[in-house]
């Protein structure tokens, strides 16, 4: 302890960090019913610090390459000593992550935290969430098992769809007009250097103006303790909050543990680009809900191919979605009221449509 | 020349060649014979929908080509001499009247240049050729097969001949018991072919390799094989089995006493998936209808039988542990590959019990064994370390329990001690 009093000593005479996290450490969460919430962005976070740890792991033994992928990946879940955990966390991590960060997301959305002036905070969170997005479709092929293959070749098909600039967009994303191993590579490259790049950027800008801001009380709660002051509570983030968090990092590791455990991420059957695509081809379910409209859609909708219109009404809605705290402000208290019954229609219809897909033969 | 440079004979002779070049092919083009014959009734009926569907129509050929006359004309003109009518075609007559054009190599090359031209030399040897050669009507001749008026390519599906048809076709006579009295041969061939494993790899399985009627007995000349060519007909496609049969001692037992080869085993029409109870001593036993009880033979044959079996159920076990593995979501894909090769040693097995040597028999088993020892290995291995790793996480989760009991012990100390705000 003395060693560390000392060392810190050392450093606050050269670097004066103690002026640096002063603001962390007057940092304070309101305390209310909704506090619960709060977690779920630090949780998102902690899943992110377990992806990079496992990644750089699976590292040391995956190869990129149509010859070698899945070999490697099989070589890590049989021979290499704890590969089995390794694999099988980062897998299950990569999707409680997309999880948690879609119900931070929508807890935010629901709690009215992305109001003035935290717009910059959900447009960087945003970013987060569509970067998650894009670490998961980029990782799923990474094994290049028959499954991921034929979703990967169907994602980018769909990207494919996108008036004037898809087929480019798609040559580009696939190395070629095909799925091949220029696309593993690709894709390898795109999950290990450019996604965590910019994933780390936008967490430092994210979590900047996190603390910039504090912690957004709900309009409920807010009005309520403007009314009566005495009822306000708060503690501290550091230790109080932050002992808190924890422990939700423990239990999100024993839940990881027993998920790797008990259903080891399977690896499937090697990727075949010369045989028929098998039935039931899937993506991972956070896209599912796309796919399964992109699925039902009708094939001509007035003078627009069927799916051509449905990209460009998700990637409509995925603009709006961006830029849903400015339409808050908007018309009075009836953007609010737009804003929150777009976010209830927006879960609704992901919930149903995702159950919908995996129901449907 | 005055003619011809008259104002109305400069033209006169075009005028009379495009009339005439029009007026041909229209006049060729018609068919009287169909407008009678289509609404007539069966047997003189040929409807147009079904001539169009014959070949030989598709080919360019029309009625004419084969029974004369002159189908542009209307009424009995169409089929008077003068106009070479020669009518129905005599069931005696068919073989050769076909073969005026299927023999002919030159002729045939303008339609279809694979097309085999020997069918009716063919014909000439087979049992159907002879007896009719004998003055035996009954026989089949080619538009028993074929059909007449709506035959189609041996390729189509539907044709009579096609390989999916081909025994149907056979069986509308030689299961046909009152049309083969006189015969003097079984007509429980097709019955017996239904239930064999060749049927079912055809019609099941949709093999149009499996041997139909046809593969054994050849088509246009078809004969029964005699005793000495059964393991030759057999030996088109079981190769390995033949050759072992070849080099073993039963083949001399088997021609010494005038048995046909594989079918002495295996039955002909009615083929059986040949199962490991032939070797038994069960109702499905073979070598016990020759082999006494108890001879060296006999109890060789029980110890193959008893290896095959413990080869299968060492598979089998494997197998079992492997899907458990597998269930449990352990990574066994390479044993689970692995038990083909066990798979392919059985099979190898079996085939080389044709060689009827023991210790050939046993190369392959022990191979099979070998493999099925290394995969169970392998699975009992991948559960083990199943066990192992719900332990590590019942280890994990107590630790995980015990540091959340401490931080959560540790927050209300703080907060008691007023660290909160």
């Amino acid at each position: 302890m003395r060693l560390l009093a000392r060392t810190g000593e050392w450093l606050g005479e050269r670097f004066h960090w103690e002026e640096l996290i002063g603001p962390l450490a007057k940092k304070t969460v309101p305390v209310h019913r909704l506090t619960p919430w709060y977690f779920l962005g630090g949780i998102t976070l902690f899943l992110f610090g377990i992806q990079v740890c496992t990644g750089i792991l699976l590292l040391l033994y995956y190869r990129p390459g149509a010859n070698e992928a899945f070999e490697s990946v099989q070589y890590i879940m049989t021979r290499v000593q704890f590969g089995w955990l390794v694999r099988s966390i980062h897998s299950w991590a990569a999707n409680l992550m997309i999880l948690t960060a879609f119900a931070h997301m929508f807890s935010v959305l629901f709690l009215q935290a992305y109001r003035k002036p935290r717009e910059l905070t959900w447009i960087s969170g945003m970013a987060l969430l569509f970067l998650a997005m894009g670490f998961g479709f980029s990782g799923y092929l990474l094994p290049w098992n028959t499954l991921a293959f034929f979703a990967t070749k169907v994602g980018t098909e769909i990207t494919g769809q996108v008036p004037v600039v898809g087929h480019g967009m798609m040559v580009f994303l696939r190395g070629g007009e095909d799925v091949t191993t220029a696309t593993l590579t690709r894709f390898f490259g795109f999950h290990v250097a450019v996604l965590p790049g910019l994933t780390v950027l936008f967490i430092l800008v994210h979590l900047a103006l996190v603390q910039y801001f504090g912690m957004s009380l709900p309009p409920g709660v807010e009005a309520r303790w403007k009314t009566n002051p005495g009822e306000a509570r708060a503690m501290k983030f550091f230790p109080n909050f932050f002992l808190r968090e924890l422990m939700a990092w423990y239990i999100a590791l024993g839940a990881l543990g027993a998920l790797a455990a008990i259903w080891p991420w399977e690896l499937g059957t090697k990727a075949d680009p010369f045989a028929p695509a098998p039935a039931g081809i899937r993506p991972e379910w956070y896209f599912m809900f796309m796919f399964q409209t992109l699925k039902k859609i009708p094939a001509k909708l007035w003078f627009l191919d069927g799916e051509v219109a449905g990209i460009l009404v998700f990637g409509a809605a995925g603009g709006l979605w961006l830029l849903l705290p400015f339409f808050d402000s908007m018309a009075g208290g009836r953007g609010r009221r737009w804003v929150l019954g777009a976010g209830i229609f927006g879960l609704g219809y992901m919930l149903a449509m995702t159950v919908y897909g995996y129901l449907a033969k | 020349m005055d003619t011809l440079q008259n104002k109305g004979g400069r033209f006169a002779l075009p005028a009379a060649l495009a009339i005439l070049l029009w007026a041909v092919p229209a006049r060729s083009q018609q068919n009287t014979c169909l407008d009678c014959h289509g609404a007539m009734d069966p047997p003189l009926q040929v409807t147009a929908e079904q001539f169009a569907r014959d070949i030989h129509s598709q080919k360019g050929l029309s009625c004419a080509s084969c029974h004369g006359g002159d189908p542009t004309e209307a009424g009995p003109d169409a089929m008077s001499k003068k106009a070479g009518f020669r009518g129905k075609v005599e069931r005696g007559q068919v073989p050769e009247f076909c073969g005026r054009c299927h023999s002919d190599a030159a002729f045939m090359r303008q339609y279809n240049p694979s097309l085999r031209t020997d069918q009716l030399a063919q014909y000439k040897t087979s049992v159907h050729g002879m007896r009719r050669a004998q003055g035996d009507q009954k026989v089949a001749v080619c538009t028993d097969c074929h059909g007449v008026h709506d035959l189609r390519p041996a390729s189509d599906t539907r044709s009579k001949v096609n390989p999916l048809n081909i025994a149907e076709t056979c069986s509308r006579c030689h299961a046909n018991g009152e049309y083969m009295k006189g015969y003097n041969i079984p007509t429980d061939q097709f019955a017996n072919y239904r239930a064999s494993v060749h049927y079912e790899a055809m019609t099941v399985r949709g093999d149009l390799s499996a041997p139909t009627c046809t593969t054994c007995h050849g088509n246009h000349g078809a004969a029964p094989p005699g005793v000495a060519s059964v393991k030759n007909v057999c030996s088109t496609c079981h190769a390995f089995q033949s050759q072992m049969f070849e080099k073993s001692s039963h083949k001399a037992a088997f021609e010494s006493r005038g048995l046909p080869g594989c079918v002495v085993c295996h039955s002909n029409h009615g083929v059986k998936h040949p199962s490991d109870a032939m070797l038994s001593t069960g109702p499905q036993a073979v070598c016990a209808r020759c082999h006494t009880p108890g001879d060296r033979c006999d109890r060789a044959t029980a110890s193959i039988h008893a290896d095959l079996l413990r080869l299968q159920g060492a598979i089998r076990d494997a197998d079992a542990v492997l899907a458990v593995a597998e269930s449990s979501g352990m990574e066994v894909s390479e044993a689970r590959l692995n038990q083909d090769q066990a798979r392919d040693a059985l099979t190898k097995a079996r085939v080389t019990i044709h060689s009827f040597r023991r210790e050939l028999v046993d190369q392959d088993l022990q191979a099979g064994l070998k493999v099925t020892a290394v995969n169970l290995q392998a699975g009992e291995g991948a559960l083990r370390e199943r066990n192992y790793r719900r332990l590590g996480l019942a280890v994990s989760v107590i630790a995980i329990l015990i540091v959340l009991f401490g931080l959560r012990a540790y927050i209300r100390l703080l907060e008691q001690n007023g660290t909160s705000t």
